[in-house]
């Protein structure tokens, strides 16, 4: 908290820079989530059925597999980079599942390992040559986004809807508490892996490296940090993400489709901005990007129940959020020169 | 794409300015793929007249590959100054949903006053979508990939807001013109786009311009230092590249007569960024080559046309796609050519080093 005074002398160029700067990373979350409430407030106020837990609880069945992207995401933000694949990596995933699953009839429990490893293993790929030749990320991402959306196509161009009992036992079971309130499993598996992200990031070695890494590369360098297996484990770990929440989208939509997930790595990039991830990396924290993906769900569901709003408003409305947290950003980080 | 090397040997020979050219890889490419196409259509490379119009694969090719090179232009320019941009796809889709929104709603749809209104309306919005990404990039300091990823965002709601939710149709011959029109019996989008690409090579290259932008691309500091003004050109170069993206949109509407504002000048975004580093334009910045971007989106709709006509399922090109992105930024980065030619040299030593190719790719720039 002390270090806060140091930055003092700029403080008529800088609104926030006054604030210390623990506090000031922390703005972008707690606007965050003070928007989250005002939209629920709001939404209780105007719509008929809006305040329930069951619609808090939905929010996270309709959006669990987006946390578990969006969580993978975080980490390869933090470190400064962006992976654009993980959309496309979805809807492999779901492709994969559905067609070992229905055309080949393979238990659910050899499929799922394996499309996981497919996901980490091509992360692992696209980390690797990302810090082997020294590519920018997007572009090898990008490309990483082509292969994975191709490959869904020669697997099916149709959707492959699942009919096998046990995708489907576990995609209606319903977990009761309390009220007579329930979740869906994935909900669960979203929520357990949200908790691991949190600790890892928060109370291990690698992600301290994942922090500094984000920071200042070359400090991290002549720290003696391992930058390089750093930066290829989080494209694994954003791979491993993508592949399962690829997995959780299957058990949601119980189909497997190679236009699944359209857009979905600018909702992980978004959730985690409006998070209150710095894009630069170094700073945020990946339970920001679980409020993050808690509000885009949020403006889903109130234009759903507005009903006279079409569907397109929740694009321009992400696209306007996206836009203020960004330029929050830069208002509270200074003028930094823009590092690509 | 394993047959590339043992091809580059063969012309080698003919003299070592033309192998060290920089438009020398994607010529080969493109001539390699219009070849094999002629492996498998023989009448591939044979133009009729049909009713004073030209007909035939190439002016397919030529025609389809006109909205792709315009975006390409734009984007060439940004890249050039170490910056991307995302929000072109987005920009396609709003441009040919205003133009046919306003034509359609037109007393007179038919009349030449009508679409030049609805082609101004769709170019002075694409102008202030352009402003505010360079506002994001120049006055805010935000970083490209960002700033434009909002616009590309939000951009598809506006085009559905503006098209509500429908695909609107429009029956005007004055528009029809822009993308389906025939002029001089030359496609009219083809003329247009040459003409565009003329005019940004003669400005950029007969100019200050274009070695200005390469400059605050190839070393941010420095060029301020020098007392070059790198707001004021990140902003031009933004909005020249929504500019394009818009004619492009205004092309692609034009030639189907409608504007779909969810499908229209999707992922053309990621076609324009191959085809710009296809063309040898580095994305780290601070080098671009429009003769090099023509090429790439060539290369690139022919690559398309192929999968189509070889009956592959379309969608695989982006397998296609996804290898040549990798190929070529493996061989771009410096990296990877040292790691490599380090290898080669015990072989043939002083061939391809890219010590040796760099002064020389200074000095045939396009």
């Amino acid at each position: 908290m002390s270090t806060g005074t140091a930055s003092a002398a700029a403080g008529l160029t800088r609104p926030f820079a006054t604030v210390s700067p623990r506090t000031r990373t922390r703005i972008p979350l707690i606007v965050t989530a003070v928007l989250l409430l005002v939209m629920f407030g709001v939404g209780s106020v105007r719509y008929e059925g809006f305040l329930s837990a069951q619609v808090v609880l939905n929010l996270l069945i309709d959006n669990g597999f987006l946390l578990v992207v969006a969580v993978g995401a975080t980490f390869v933000i933090l470190t400064g980079g962006i992976d654009l694949s993980v959309g496309s990596m979805v809807a492999l995933s779901t492709t994969l599942t559905a067609w070992l699953v229905e055309s080949h009839g393979w238990p659910l429990a050899a499929v799922i390992p394996l499309v996981l490893l497919v996901g980490a293993a091509s992360g692992t790929l696209m980390g690797w040559i990302i810090h082997t030749f020294e590519i920018q990320p997007f572009i090898v991402t990008l490309a990483g986004m082509f292969l994975a959306r191709g490959l869904c196509y020669t697997i099916s161009t149709e959707s492959i809807t699942i009919s096998d009992p046990t995708t489907a036992g576990i995609a209606q079971t319903r977990l009761y508490g309390p009220g007579g309130l329930f979740v869906s499993i994935p909900v669960v598996i979203a929520l357990a892996v949200l908790v691991t992200a949190f600790v890892v990031l928060h109370h291990t070695r690698f992600g301290r490296n994942v922090y500094a890494l984000g920071g200042n590369e070359s400090s991290a360098r002549l720290m003696g940090l391992p930058v390089g297996s750093t930066k290829i484990a989080v494209y694994a770990v954003s791979g491993l993400c993508s592949a399962l929440g690829g997995v959780l989208l299957t058990f949601y939509m119980l189909s497997g489709y190679a236009l699944h997930a359209m857009g979905m790595e600018l909702d992980a990039i978004a959730a985690t901005v409006i998070g209150g991830t710095l894009l630069t990396g170094g700073s945020g924290f990946v339970l920001g990007t679980a409020l993050g993906v808690l509000v885009l769900g949020m403006i889903q569901t109130v234009v759903n129940f507005q009903g006279t709003l079409s569907s397109w408003w929740t694009r321009i409305v992400i696209g306007a959020l996206l836009l203020v947290f960004i330029v929050l950003q830069r208002l509270m980080s200074g003028r930094r020169p823009a590092a690509d | 794409m394993t047959t590339q090397p043992a091809k580059s040997e063969a012309v080698g020979g003919i003299g070592r300015r033309l192998a060290g050219h920089r438009l020398l890889w994607p010529a080969l490419i493109l001539l390699a793929l219009l070849l094999g196409n002629l492996a498998f259509h023989h009448d591939f490379f044979s133009v009729r007249v049909r009713d004073g119009h030209l007909y035939g694969s190439l002016i397919d090719i030529l025609q389809f590959g006109a909205p792709l090179t315009l975006v390409a232009l734009g984007m060439t320019l940004v890249i050039a100054t170490r910056g991307i941009d995302l929000s072109v796809g987005s920009t396609v889709a709003i441009a040919g949903a205003l133009a046919c929104g306003h034509i359609s709603t037109a007393a007179h749809p038919g009349s030449v006053a009508t679409m030049l209104t609805a082609v101004a309306l769709a170019l002075g919005v694409a102008l202030v979508l352009g402003l505010a990404n360079g506002f994001l990039v120049s006055g805010l300091g935000v970083q490209p990939i960002v700033a434009t990823l909002i616009l590309m965002v939000a951009g598809r709601g506006v085009a559905q807001l503006i098209t509500g939710g429908q695909i609107v149709t429009v029956t005007s011959a004055p528009y029809k013109m822009i993308g389906g029109g025939y002029w001089l019996t030359f496609p009219f989008a083809v003329l247009l786009a040459t003409a565009l690409v003329a005019f940004t090579g003669f400005v950029t290259r007969r100019s200050a311009l274009g070695m200005l932008i390469e400059s605050v691309g190839g070393n941010p500091s420095a060029s301020r230092l020098v007392g070059i003004r790198a707001g004021g050109l990140l902003a031009l170069v933004y909005v020249f590249s929504a500019l394009c993206a818009a004619v492009a949109g205004l092309m692609i509407s034009s030639n189907v007569s409608s504007a779909d504002g969810n499908n229209a000048g999707l992922w053309i975004e990621l076609d324009a960024i191959l085809a710009v580093v296809v063309g040898g334009t580095a994305l780290t910045g601070g080098r671009f080559s429009l003769g090099g971007t023509v090429l790439g989106a060539l290369i690139i709709q022919t690559l398309s046309t192929t999968v189509y006509s070889l009956g592959v399922p379309p969608e695989t090109t982006l397998v296609f796609k996804a290898f040549v992105v990798i190929v070529v930024c493996l061989v771009q980065s410096p990296v990877f050519r040292a790691k490599v030619l380090r290898r080669r040299r015990t072989t043939t030593p002083r061939s391809h080093t890219t010590a040796g190719t760099a002064p020389q790719q200074q000095e045939v720039r396009a």
